[in-house]
Order: structure tokens, then C-alpha cells, then sequence
């Protein structure tokens, strides 16, 4: 990031967003139909975005273990497959996933900050964060105080991930708006650029504890924000939808607004990722389907 | 104003039934069918493959829960099915008619369809004693063998008779707690998919049956090679079409089962057999102290 102290925009100068325009757009994504050839290819492209996720109480380091397994062998019968990008755990599983992962150049990530509320003093969310990234976690995923935020005290969540961003030391950050609990686009797009001037690597839509989680508008919208912020400042910043995509024509549609609205530059999973645990199964089952001509059925897929 | 205004007609639209919902078909093709009763022509949908995609994810999807289902409650559905029925009898002859099949045998098929349903619905909670077995073995063991559904049956329905065919073949597969996707009659579909209407109101989850229409060369092959289908039903179909069907069916080792010149209107024709064509039999051993 530049060296420049992060200060907070005047949000009451964020441009409003029509969302009734957004909702046409997106329409107009959803109607696209890829085909064929550039259908492998898009498919390949989302599986080597995908952070496979798990983020459940009932998290053991055997379950933990078996999702590493998956992320390096998502379907040994086919050759020649993309590994997913990164593994994101609790932080208590991070070590645990480190070990499993080894040099196969899967990143871990770890959600961090009093996740997934986010309702804790701040000192015991910077605590959670060097505790991750000291366990080898490369990449952060913190959720901002929506409380905070939404009862108008901008400057306790920019302060917050101000301080978070310098705690990482060099892992990325990636803040989780939590879209579902802020209410219109307009504080989505708020939201988006209060967490990029405050240093966020990535913004991210869902912690996928709450419904909705990642929709295309909201994408949209997050998308939109990047890319103004990116003309104003040159500072580049990554998109990660989260929660609730679990089928390939979505991803698809998706990647197809990412290429229409921030360009070739953010196609690939070192600005766009998938926090997803369902999704890499109906990739992998699409790809075979392409391959075999057969419609495929999860029991000759690795649970996850 | 005027008594004697026309009304407008209110023709029907033929859709499918996917999920519990009734949906058109993805593709957006329709075959147009000529009523046999003079009535003019109707519009049926031509399923794709991708609607029956569509289906067995449904399907899947309600296998736990119905396979689950207490025996008395499926019972009591598959008997409500047959009261719903019997309520829109003259609905069914009716539409029987159209499609070319004369008065009086249309009104019996309807009967007959009613009375296969109480039939099959008495059976819900007596298959699973008739079909298991205490083996005999040496060695100190219980060893016992009892079915369970095979899962998601795909089945091509029998031509003809349109309902009573259809009601034969779909409801032993869902006593044994299967879901079922159908590819209905091509001549005669119009019952299929007014006894659609049928499950949905008999309390049928979503998805333990659906209905298509459309054409048997186009979808059959999809049919048996997909490979979230357990079973295979196999109706009329033509021997060199049932061959390739097998062949593409052994690739996840689905069950097929064939049903060619069968009277389905002959009382033998309900049987616990055709329950039995699509159950597995798990045999447990069972260490016992002598």
C-alpha cells in the first residue's frame, strides 16, 4: 500500500447507486450462455478461484485435514486440473491446515476478528489476527462492526481495520462487509470504499452466516466501487463474493461481470477469489460432464 | 350488460412437473397435439435433456425424505392420490377422449387407475415382511435380508394405456420409497400431465415425482447414461433401443428393467413384483453367542 496515512472519505459523498439500473444489468449477465469450449475454460478459471471454506463450531483438525486433501486433489481422475487458490479455516485450524497444505502453493486463509459478528473490543480482534497469521496464515478475512457502522460511527470501523491491516504484516486483507446486514447498495458502496481507504487488499461481501450472502447485485455494486477507486487512487484492489454460490452457471455468470466491468486485469485468483465449500464439487461435476457427455452425480465426487 | 356474451375460451397449458413446481420446458419447444375429440390442438412441451437434468436434481434431492417416510404416512399419501383422483374422474375421462381413447373405456381406465392406487396403497406397510427373509447359515449368525428403495428411477412409461400405464408403473417404484423422473406416453401425454395436478395436491413432496413430456429417441439415451440415476424403467421400448439403453445404463450399474407388452388393464398386472423391481436387498450378519 502507499506509504500516504489511510483517511476516511466523506461517505456522505459516495455517489448513490441506482439500484434498479444494477438490477438490469445483472439481468443481463444471467443471460448469457458460454458454451463448449470457452465453458472448460471458464469452469477452470473459477476452480482455481475457489477458497474452499470451512467455517463450522463443529470443525475438527480431521475435517480440517480432509479439506486440504481435497484442495490438492479436487478429482485425481482428471488430469491436468487447477488446484483451488487457498483453504480458509478458523484460526484455531490454521497451523493444522499449514501442515496439510505443505508446498503445494495453497494459501491459507483465516478469518479473523471476533468472526463471524465481529462484536468484540478491539484488542481481542488484533489478537485473533496475529495469532493467525503467526500460526502461517497468508491471508486474513476480517468482518467490520456492522454495529458500529450502521449507527453512523464510521470512524471506530475505519480505525479498526486501519489497525487490523497493520497487525497482518504482510499477509493480505481481505474485509468482509457482511452485505446482508447492511440494508441497500448505497452502504454497500459506503461500505466498499470506507474499507479500501482504509487499506483492505480485498473486499468481501459475506461472512456466509447470514442470508442473504453474496448476491450478483451486490457484486455489481462492490465492483463498481473497485473500479472507481482504482481510477482515483492506482491502487488495485481484489473482489471475493462469498456464500451461496454453489452452482457453475452462477460462477460463470459471475466471471462474465468481472470481465465486463474491472477487465482481464482482475480475471485470475490473484484479485478474484470464491469463498465457496459447495461450489468446487458442481465445477468439477460440469467439467466431467463436458468431458464424458454424462450428467454426474456427487457420489463419484470427494465429499468436502 | 348482455347475457349472452361469449365467453373466451380458457385453453389449458401443458406443462411439466419438476420439483412440485410446473414449469415449462427450458427449451422452449412445443409439439402441438391434435385432440382426437375434435377440439382443436393443444400445445405440449418437448422436454430436453436439461429439463430432465433439471428433474433428477429434484428427484435427488427428495430421496431422503421419502425414503424416510413412515409406511403408513406414504400409504396414506398414495391413498389420498387415489381419492383426488376419483374426484376429477370426469376431468380424466374426458381428456382420455381426446386423445382417442373411446367413452366408455376411457371411463374405466380412470376406475381402474383409482382402484391400482388403493391397491398399491395397502401394500406401503406389508412389502418390506413378504420381500425379507431370516436365513438359514452355519455359523453364529442371524442373518436376515430386507429391501430398501434403490433411489432415483428414471422410467420411460408405457404408451399405452395413457393413465392407468402411467399410474402402474410410477406408483410401486414410490410405495418402495423411490423418487421417480417420467418421460410420459408420446401419444398419450395429456393425462400425465393433468395427474400431475393430482400429486400435487395429494400431499406428494416435491420431487418424489416428476412428469415429462416429450420424445423417447431424444431423451432415452440421456436417461440411462446419467449418472445420478439408480434405475432404469424401460416401457415399449424397441429392443435395439433397450440394448443401447443397457449398455449405457452398466456405466454407474444402474438397475434396468423392462416392461414389453405387458396388459398393464389386467388386474395381474399390480403386483408387489413390480415394487420389488426397484429395491435393493441388503443382507446383515449379525453375530449371535450360541
Amino acid at each position: 500500500m502507499s506509504a500516504a496515512e489511510p483517511r476516511l472519505p466523506d461517505l456522505a459523498r459516495v455517489t448513490p447507486v441506482d439500484t434498479v439500473g444494477v438490477e438490469e444489468r445483472v439481468a443481463r449477465f444471467r443471460s448469457r450462455s458460454i458454451k463448449t469450449a470457452s465453458k472448460v475454460a471458464g469452469l477452470r478459471l473459477a476452480l482455481s478461484m475457489i477458497d474452499l471454506t470451512t467455517l463450522e463450531g463443529a470443525d475438527t483438525p480431521g475435517k480440517v485435514r480432509q479439506l486440504c486433501a481435497k484442495a490438492q486433489h479436487l478429482h485425481e481422475r482428471m488430469a491436468d486440473l487447477p488446484t483451488v487458490a487457498a483453504v480458509c479455516v478458523y484460526p484455531t485450524m490454521v497451523s493444522v491446515a499449514r501442515d496439510a497444505l505443505g508446498a503445494s502453493g495453497i494459501e491459507v486463509a483465516s478469518v479473523a476478528t471476533a468472526f463471524p459478528s465481529g462484536q468484540a473490543p478491539l484488542s481481542v480482534k488484533l489478537d485473533d489476527t496475529r495469532m493467525a497469521v503467526e500460526a502461517g496464515a497468508a491471508e486474513i478475512d476480517m468482518v467490520i462492526a456492522r454495529g458500529a457502522f450502521l449507527a453512523g460511527d464510521y470512524d471506530t470501523v475505519f480505525d479498526e481495520i486501519v489497525a487490523v491491516k497493520a497487525a497482518c504484516g504482510d499477509a493480505h486483507l481481505k474485509v468482509i462487509l457482511e452485505t446482508g446486514e447492511l440494508g441497500s447498495l448505497d452502504r454497500v458502496r459506503q461500505a466498499s470504499m470506507l474499507a479500501m481507504a482504509a487499506g483492505a487488499d480485498f473486499i468481501k461481501t459475506s461472512t456466509g452466516k447470514i442470508k442473504p450472502a453474496a448476491t450478483m447485485p451486490v457484486t455489481l455494486t462492490m465492483l463498481h466501487a473497485i473500479r472507481d477507486h482504482y481510477l482515483e487512487t492506482g491502487v488495485q484492489v481484489g473482489m471475493k463474493p462469498a456464500g451461496g454460490i454453489s452452482d457453475s452457471k452462477t460462477a460463470l455468470h459471475y466471471l462474465v461481470m468481472l470481465n465486463e466491468t474491472l477487465g482481464a486485469e482482475w480475471m485470475t485468483p490473484r484479485w478474484f477469489r470464491f469463498g465457496a465449500s459447495s461450489l468446487a464439487n458442481d465445477v468439477l461435476m460440469q467439467l466431467e460432464k463436458q468431458a464424458t457427455g454424462r450428467y454426474q452425480s456427487l457420489d463419484y465426487f470427494s465429499k468436502d | 350488460m348482455s347475457g349472452e356474451r361469449a365467453r373466451l375460451d380458457v385453453a389449458k397449458t401443458y406443462k411439466l412437473y419438476i420439483g412440485g413446481k410446473f414449469p415449462r420446458t427450458e427449451s422452449g419447444r412445443y409439439a402441438s397435439f391434435e385432440r382426437g375429440d375434435g377440439a382443436g390442438a393443444v400445445n405440449v412441451c418437448r422436454a430436453s435433456r436439461k429439463d430432465f437434468r433439471n428433474a433428477v436434481v429434484a428427484a435427488r434431492g427428495a430421496v431422503a425424505g421419502w425414503s424416510a417416510a413412515s409406511a403408513y404416512l406414504r400409504g396414506q399419501i398414495i391413498y389420498r392420490i387415489a381419492e383426488m383422483l376419483e374426484g376429477r374422474a370426469a376431468q380424466f375421462a374426458s381428456e382420455l377422449h381426446a386423445e382417442g381413447v373411446a367413452e366408455a373405456a376411457a371411463a374405466a381406465q380412470v376406475e381402474a387407475s383409482v382402484d391400482r392406487l388403493i391397491h398399491y396403497a395397502g401394500w406401503t406397510d406389508k412389502y418390506t415382511q413378504v420381500l425379507s427373509s431370516v436365513n438359514p447359515v452355519a455359523s453364529s449368525h442371524f442373518n436376515f435380508s430386507l429391501p430398501e428403495p434403490t433411489g432415483v428411477v428414471a422410467a420411460v412409461l408405457p404408451e399405452r394405456p395413457g393413465l392407468l400405464g402411467l399410474v402402474s408403473v410410477i406408483v410401486p417404484a414410490i410405495v418402495g420409497g423411490n423418487t421417480v423422473v417420467a418421460l410420459a406416453s408420446e401419444s398419450h401425454p395429456l393425462s400425465a400431465v393433468s395427474f400431475a395436478e393430482v400429486l400435487h395436491a395429494s400431499d406428494v413432496p416435491g420431487g418424489v415425482v416428476n412428469l415429462l413430456t416429450g420424445q423417447r429417441d431424444e431423451l432415452l439415451s440421456h436417461m440411462a447414461g446419467h449418472m445420478d440415476v439408480n434405475a432404469l424403467a424401460l416401457c415399449d421400448v424397441s429392443a435395439d433401443a433397450a440394448t443401447a439403453a443397457e449398455k449405457a445404463a452398466a456405466e454407474n450399474f444402474k438397475r434396468v428393467r423392462r416392461f414389453d407388452d405387458v396388459d398393464w388393464s389386467a388386474d395381474a398386472s399390480a403386483s408387489p413384483w413390480h415394487i420389488e423391481a426397484f429395491q435393493e436387498i441388503k443382507t446383515t450378519w449379525h453375530p449371535v453367542a450360541n
